[in-house]
């Protein structure tokens, strides 16, 4: 990109300020000896085009929109349409839930994103045994259909796009939205929105597993082949690093594992007889935007660029948009602190800079209040103005990729770039990301990391406001939220009244081809469909399920 | 030093699945010298005092992220006393509104660790209360 001559020019010059920089140091010497990245990539004191020596502005850059991406995956980004505000929500019942979504549609937010309770997540109804004390607590309780149909209650399916953080049961849930939306009169292929659906990221960071892997990668492709045909602008799953970074990864390693999943996922689509360019437009990711700020931004822009190599030349994939990384993001949950809390609201904002900077589709900003409890109304209130002002009011949204050339970034996404194959072809080495998995090689990597970040706070090293610096006495915070403690007893009258009313025939039929269709290779998704449209609960068809397939048992890495 | 080591299980309560902490607590007591227990996910109160008593542990860690310890910790402890076992520290960690506490306290968890809690306060508490209980 530079001239040979010049940069040679400048080279010597740089090594003479390096010259006059280093006897200043001998007397004023720096903060630190070495400073490093939270990945532990070294930060020079400063960079200069001597620092982008190869650098290749068409292949390493190109243009927005275009391959590889790594400006971003729209040509005018933001000039064009800012991305989708969407607050991750839900407690309680549907009820209350429906409430919080309609209270965040008015204040100015475009998307959905549903949370939904553990039990839920885990395939059981709220009677369970297992759900006792779990029941709306950190999501929404879904046991039917009907639920469903409360939770979206004069919300018009056509109008909103809805992400919902599901995944063990995510063919059951989708099946649940495409029958709300069809009483709404809104056919499948008006529907927009994500589904979770990541199974691998569940057995490495965030526990919310059923099935053993096999079966769960068949449900996922299942669903792919599914809605290829009948809900085309639906993006089938959400490939996560978020939960593999709040287990505790460097910014590499979740990029490294959240790629080497998405490339699981597109090899199981594959074996299963789709075409690559058929499924892989559809596909989205999830990412976490962490403290280290030019190593969050230069991490997303990597990852665009890794991704569209990976699509392009290991999958061969033809269509532009098989090879777009397109992703949500969420400020980082783990970063919050109890102590001093409206301090968070400070380091929410800086994290989401990041991701607009990176240049994200979608963008979820935590509450302040989060290390406490689930957000209030207030906190989660504050936490979208966030977005909106820096969507609207300081600027940067106003070019594309603003950062785009700056040497310390281009460097620094070199580096992430770099030291992200090295992961993806140790993973390739072991056979891939289910074998990493099953070896306990990601678990292991990311729980190194996680220890080595708590040391580095508990030695003073990584400076927490509040917590190892500038710490304060402080009175307890006021107005948390509580979820009502009678949520259960709801919850489980609604289900029992459901069971008198439903027609016991109707279910037993559903759920027996349910299971005849599991036991064969049949797709999934009709099955599913007519059960749910039933009312059969997501914990009588989880069970169905989980009898044919058998439940995943956890390896335990410490 | 010839003094026995100190015995901790480490218990994930619940359905919830954020294990970080516990993982780092574990680790943390281990490099302190403790020889640690961890259970792994999802595990009930009956099953968490079953591998207690099966390990011979002399202190039990829980922790939970989803809200549910209100449910989840007290019949850790009134399993335990059930059993006529009254010397094991049971100790709780996780996401915890600070007016909860009392009401843990109470039911006879020891201590409650929440956020920003450093690992070497962890350490320093069981030292100190090994082989006692709050009923002492």
């Amino acid at each position: 990109m530079f001239d040979k001559t010049k940069l040679e020019e400048l080279e010597g010059r740089e090594q003479k300020w390096k010259d006059q920089v280093k006897s200043k140091i001998e007397r004023y010497p720096e903060r630190r000896e070495e400073f490093e990245t939270d990945s532990k990539i070294t930060i020079e004191r400063l960079y200069t085009p001597v620092s982008l020596k190869d650098f290749d502005y068409g292949e390493d850059l190109g243009f927005p929109g275009e391959y590889p991406f790594t400006r971003g995956v729209q040509p005018t980004m933001y000039r064009g349409r800012l991305w989708t505000m969407r607050q991750y929500a839900g407690f309680g019942t549907a009820e209350e839930t429906n409430q919080r979504f309609k209270y965040l549609l008015e204040q100015g937010q475009t998307g959905l994103s549903v949370a939904f309770d553990l039990p839920t997540q885990i395939g059981y109804d709220s009677d369970h045994m297992l759900a006792r004390g779990e029941v709306g607590k950190v999501g929404v309780a879904i046991d039917s259909l009907q639920d469903m149909e409360t939770l979206f209650d004069g919300i018009p399916l056509d109008q909103v796009s809805t992400s919902m953080t599901i995944n063990a049961p995510a063919a059951i849930i989708l099946a649940m939205y495409i029958a709300v939306a069809e009483k709404q009169g809104v056919p499948p292929h008006k529907l927009k929105g994500t589904i979770q659906n990541d199974i691998l990221k569940e057995y490495v960071a965030r526990g919310t597993y059923i099935f053993p892997p096999g079966p769960s990668m068949r449900l996922i492709t299942d669903i792919f082949a599914y809605c290829a045909k009948n809900v085309p602008n639906w993006n089938t799953i959400s490939i996560s690093g978020y939960h593999i970074r709040e287990a505790g990864s460097t910014a590499v390693q979740e990029i490294a594992f959240t790629l080497a999943n998405g490339i699981a996922y597109v090899q199981a689509a594959i074996d299963a007889g789709l075409d690559v360019d058929q499924f892989a437009p559809r596909l989205s990711f999830f990412f976490n935007a962490h403290l280290n700020f030019f190593e969050e931004i230069a991490k997303f822009r990597a990852a665009r660029r890794i991704w569209a190599k990976i699509m392009k030349e290991r999958f061969g994939a033809k269509n532009p948009r098989s090879m777009m990384l397109r992703f949500h993001t969420q400020t980082a949950g783990c970063t919050l602190t109890a102590q001093q809390p409206s301090v968070n609201i400070i380091r929410v904002a800086f994290q989401a800079l990041s991701a607009v900077l990176g240049g994200t589709q979608s963008l979820h900003t935590n509450s302040y209040d989060e290390a406490l409890a689930l957000p209030s109304e207030e906190s989660v209130l504050i936490a979208l103005r966030t977005q909106q002002v820096i969507a609207h009011e300081i600027g940067v949204t106003d070019t594309v990729d603003p950062l785009g050339g700056s040497y310390f970034i281009e460097s620094l996404t070199n580096q992430i770039e770099e030291n992200v194959w090295k992961y993806i072809e140790e993973i390739d080495k072991m056979g891939g990301a289910p074998k990493a998995i099953e070896k306990g090689y990601m678990q292991k990597e990311i729980q190194d990391s996680a220890y080595r970040y708590q040391q580095a706070v508990e030695s003073g090293e990584k400076v927490v406001i509040g917590v190892n610096k500038f710490k304060m006495k402080e009175e307890p915070p006021k107005g948390l939220l509580k979820v009502d403690p009678a949520v259960v007893e709801r919850q489980i009258e609604k289900l029992k009244k459901l069971k008198e009313e439903r027609d016991p025939r109707q279910v037993a039929e559903a759920l027996k081809h349910l299971r005849s269709a599991a036991c064969s290779d049949e797709n999934l998704m009709p099955a599913i469909l007519e059960a749910v449209k039933a009312y059969a609960t997501l914990g009588e068809i989880c069970n169905v399920l989980r009898e044919v397939f058998g439940e995943y048992q956890q390896q335990i890495v410490v | 030093m010839s003094e026995k080591p100190i015995r901790v299980l480490i218990a994930k309560a619940g359905l919830d699945g954020h294990d970080r902490g516990a993982k780092v607590i574990a680790r943390a007591l281990r490099d302190a010298g403790m020889e640690v227990i961890y259970t792994g996910l999802r595990q009930t109160p009956e099953q968490i005092v079953e591998t207690a008593i099966q390990e011979d542990v002399q202190v039990i860690g829980i922790s939970s992220l989803s809200g549910a310890h209100m449910h989840l910790f007290p019949p850790v402890v009134e399993l335990l006393r059930e059993k006529g076992i009254h010397d094991v520290l049971v100790i709780g960690g996780g996401i915890i509104p600070e007016e909860d506490i009392p009401y843990l306290k109470e039911a006879g968890i020891a201590e409650v660790f929440t956020p920003g809690t450093p690992t070497s306060a962890i350490i320093k508490y069981i030292r100190e209360h090994v082989g006692s209980t709050s009923e002492e």
